[in-house]
């Protein structure tokens, strides 16, 4: 039987009547149409589906849409408008983070959520931040290298 | 050197915005009006008969549109090599893996598809299975393909000059072996497709592919479809490495239901799938008899490597040849003989995976050339250099270095990991280690035997002179070919990088092979800058009747016309432009005639300007029996030196650095350079320290998931210190070659020779886990006891 909830996505609030069954990953894609939200394993392995919760960031493939009932959630369509991007996604455009791109929205958003809590994280605390996050593509230097740098463009 | 205005920079990638924004659009992301969705019903045994299907209960489920089996799919054979077309859409008589695929579903939504598949009874007569390739050579062995009774689908023998006489007059001669494990590609986005039909236009299937020609040519083959009618087309690919190069069930089924229904279909992956469909890197088992004279001259080598092939051929063809083809060089050696056996066994279909076939002999032979150096007091590299070809060398199997810049690659990694300081200086526990790479810049024949051209590319400059459209079929999977493409354009063209529009990966445009044995920079690369150069040449022309200009007399760049000679008069050209371009936004303005004005110019006297190019290579060496898997037309080389810490109470291994030259021929791009050469290492730590897809005794994938599976975080890779060195390929554009796969040649032996330098003992099998090094550290240390 469908539940009716209430999700604030990037500050908007919907009211969608889902399956209890159903993830939040699914629902954000499927219902709601915010399909830069990827999944690349839909059990918690590789991070791709990262989206923030509260602050915090999940795998959104690992939450039920009814247990975020309520939530503010930031999905990758919600850090910048228009032509202007976040300093984190312009920092991966620029230092060549991107290869795929199939992590990239989860990747930013853990990198964002980082740098909302610590302005000026050291590399480890950047590895750390980003290691729920799998990369096949880069081998992960350049994405690191753009934290780095974004964190920098944030301060100014 | 040439001055250069958009190549040879760090220009972003032209993705990179769409992709940082969530915008960018893959497979699964897609959706049309009235799609259905598909789901695999696919075998839980990994031998057997299957006696009897009963689809009736699935079809009676409501929502249900389609089933389809073998009897609606009907017989024809594919695979990726021709000659061993050994693959069915759906099995006929036999299932040969866990996971290999029965019949399919469409339903109005995926929830129904699966339930219809659980619905479908199949009866299997279970066969005896074989997992092991030296069990499956046995005389008695369960027969896997009717064809092939010893399990042996393909074998190489080829001998170049004479081993035996030659290892006679060798002073130090040693046999190795080695094994790796079977890889998964663990691209982070699972195969996924949509496809529709419409009866007047065909077919049309967006899959996220690496090789869209070949999906082409297999769709219309085993579907029975005029190929014209067939069209396949790239969205975003999130990444390949080689087992998303042939076309597959996947894409055969859902284009199948498409035809049947008259309604769009799209079917994906789950990630457990991805691993049961495989076509990734094979397991070897190499041995390797090596001889050199005392002075450190490499005489010759002899190489025999069993592969364990999985259920079905995919690329194995090429895998058994590369597997062989690709040692000797970057060295000078007279002497190479090789047989290669690939063994059906009942498991997933290995295939392609970056460093196609050479990866494990690389590293098997790199970690035995360090032995051999140690055994003849020599420096490792001292004696790589003493043997290194440059460029001009042609190998024993006949291999034409016209570029190569090995020996820079190894003197750049010596100098830049401080290798004199370290190596033989630290303490038991560190270690340090060095190898070398080489690799194919593009197979230098198509995968079916042809005269077609390997690329061809079209540009189209806009009416309105403002854009120059550039239509590429070459595949971008994630590797920057857009970027690099967009920039050759841009660069052969005279126009800035913003200028160029690329669309890509859609067989609509064109044939490209695509994405696979590192090929796209060289070969598409060449068909773009053609393509560019023509259609410049056409603007020239129009101007040099206009301006009584010679076309020798102009060059176009950064966008802007310029005349050789002084006081060129083309205000009635302007004046014209802006008349009847009156309100718009950006008329040209300043004392330069701009592109953007010539490009309309010849418009207006011509009509729409279209620039076509079309690459292959030329004649290539080669004239023995298996040429074909080898040859190219320029080959990349790679050296590179890692520092290990390894435990030496629990064996952990751990890289603390990583420093690798690669000889890109001309980097088009520096940031796309460095990417490829990071990820590939990224990829060989992987495969060196921990990946390893693993089998229960039925045959049944046992870690099918990204966590059991284990790839590296970036808490596993270390900072890569990345020299590019560039040794000007004359054969290709711009001087530009291979980076995407050979990068990762290196990567395994100089962790293996670190660990050795680290800890004294020698690992041969792969993955260098714990337990493997815990294991050798106690035998290393009982043995020197009983001493």
């Amino acid at each position: 039987m469908k539940k009716l909830i209430t999700l604030i996505v990037n500050k908007k609030a919907f009211e969608v009547a889902v399956e209890p069954n159903r993830t939040l990953a699914q629902v954000l894609r499927e219902d709601l149409g915010f399909l830069g939200t990827k999944v690349g394993c839909g059990i918690g392995d590789c991070g791709a589906c990262t989206v923030v919760v509260d602050g915090r960031p999940v795998n959104s493939c690992l939450v039920l849409a009814v247990q975020a009932n309520g939530s503010e959630i930031t999905t990758i369509e919600g850090i910048s408008e228009g032509a202007e991007l976040h300093p984190v996604q312009e920092a991966f455009v620029e230092y060549g983070a991107i290869q795929c791109g199939f992590c990239t929205s989860g990747m930013i958003l853990s990198a964002k959520t980082l740098l909302d809590r610590n302005s000026n994280p050291s590399e480890p605390e950047i590895r750390a931040a980003l290691s729920g996050n799998l990369c096949r593509c880069t081998g992960y230097q350049k994405i690191v290298e753009a934290v780095h740098a974004a964190a920098g463009m944030m301060k100014k | 050197m040439k001055e250069y205005s958009v190549i040879n920079t760090r220009v972003p990638r032209v993705d990179g915005r769409a992709k940082a924004t969530g915008k960018a659009r893959y497979a699964d992301d897609l959706s049309m009006p009235d799609m259905l969705y598909g789901a695999l019903l696919q075998s839980p045994v990994a031998h057997a008969r299957i006696r009897k299907i009963d689809t009736s209960k699935a079809k009676k489920l409501p929502g249900v549109k389609d089933v389809v089996t073998a009897q609606e799919a009907g017989a024809v054979k594919f695979g990726v090599s021709p000659a061993r077309y050994d693959e069915t859409i759906f099995c006929i008589d036999k299932a040969r893996y866990v996971g290999d695929e029965i019949a399919a579903v469409a339903a109005v939504d995926l929830e129904t598809a699966l339930e219809a598949a659980a619905l479908i009874e199949v009866e299997y007569e279970e066969l005896p299975v074989v997992l092991d390739p030296f069990e499956a050579i046995r005389e008695g062995a369960p027969v896997i393909h009717e064809d092939y009774p010893n399990n042996i689908g393909a074998e190489v023998h080829q001998e170049f000059g004479d081993v035996e006489e030659a290892l006679k007059t060798c002073d130090l001669v040693r046999t190795d072996k080695f094994v790796n494990k079977k890889q998964d590609g663990a691209f982070l986005e699972p195969q996924a497709c949509l496809a529709f039909y419409d009866p007047g236009r065909g077919l049309t299937l967006y899959s996220s592919t690496q090789a869209p020609h070949y999906v082409q040519r297999t769709l219309a083959m085993v579907l029975g479809l005029p190929i014209g009618k067939v069209r396949v087309a790239q969205p975003c690919v999130g990444g390949g490495f080689g087992p998303k190069a042939s076309a597959n069930t996947l894409e055969l089924a859902t284009s199948l239901m498409a035809i049947r229904t008259g309604r769009p279909v799209k079917m994906a992956f789950t990630r457990e799938q991805v691993f049961w469909h495989s076509r990734a890197r094979h397991q070897f088992f190499h041995e390797l008899t090596t001889g050199v004279k005392k002075d450190g001259t490499l005489v010759a080598l002899k190489n025999t490597c069993y592969l364990d092939g999985g259920a079905y051929s995919s690329f194995g063809i090429a895998t058994v040849y590369y597997a062989g083809s690709l040692l000797g060089a970057p060295y000078r050696l007279p002497n190479m003989k090789y047989d290669g056996y690939r063994v059906y066994t009942n498991k997933p279909a290995n295939g392609a995976q970056r460093g196609h076939g050479g990866v494990a002999a690389r590293a098997a032979w790199e970690q035995q050339l360090d032995i051999i150096a140690a055994d003849l007091g020599m420096d490792p590299i001292e004696f790589r250099l003493k043997n290194i070809m440059q460029r001009g060398d042609i190998t024993c199997n006949d291999f034409n270095m016209s570029s190569l810049g090995m020996k820079e690659c190894l003197e750049a990694v010596r100098r830049g990991s401080g290798w004199e300081k370290k190596r033989g200086k630290l303490p038991r526990g560190k270690g340090i280690g060095v190898a070398c790479g080489f690799f194919v810049s593009g197979a230098g024949f198509p995968i079916y035997r042809s005269e077609t051209f390997h690329s061809t590319a079209m540009i189209k400059l806009s009416e309105d002179g403002g854009t120059v459209n550039l239509y590429t079929p070459a595949a971008e999977i994630g590797q920057g070919s857009d970027t690099v493409l967009t920039q050759i354009a841009a660069e052969a063209l005279g126009v800035r990088y913003g200028d160029v529009k690329v669309s890509s990966g859609d067989t609509d445009f064109g044939v490209d092979l695509g994405a696979y044995s590192s090929r796209q920079t060289l070969m598409s690369g060449h068909a773009v800058k053609q393509a560019a150069e023509e259609a410049r040449h056409q603007v020239l022309e129009v101007l040099s009747e206009q301006l009584n200009i010679p076309v020798e007399e102009m060059d176009v760049k950064d966008g802007l016309v310029l005349f050789k000679r002084e006081g060129v008069d083309f205000s009635a050209l302007r004046t014209r432009y802006i008349k009847e371009h009156r309100g718009w936004t950006d008329p040209p303005s300043g004392k330069h005639f701009t592109f953007v004005e010539a490009a309309r110019a010849a418009y207006l006297a011509r009509g729409t300007i279209v620039g076509t190019g079309a690459y292959k290579p030329g004649e290539l060496g080669g004239k023995y029996k298996g040429a074909a898997v080898g040859t190219s037309p320029a080959y990349g080389c790679s050296a590179q030196v890692v520092e290990v810490t390894v435990d030496m109470e629990t064996g952990q291994v751990t890289v603390d650095k990583m420093t690798d030259a690669h000889d890109c021929g001309f980097a088009i791009n520096r940031t796309n350079v460095e990417g490829q050469m990071q990820g590939s290492l990224s990829m060989g730590l992987g495969e060196a320290l921990f990946e390893e897809v693993k089998f229960d005794g039925k045959g049944r994938v046992a870690n099918p998931t990204l966590g059991e599976y284990r790839i590296p975080t970036c808490l596993d890779m270390p900072n890569v210190e990345t020299i590019i060195i560039e040794s000007n390929e004359p054969n290709g554009p711009f001087g530009a070659k291979e980076v995407g796969e050979g990068a990762i040649m290196p990567t395994i032996p100089a962790i293996l020779n670190a660990v050795y330098d680290a800890t004294g003992v020698r690992i041969n099998e792969l993955p260098v886990t714990s337990e493997r090094v815990f294991d050798r550290l106690k035998e290393e240390k009982e043995r020197r006891k009983e001493v």
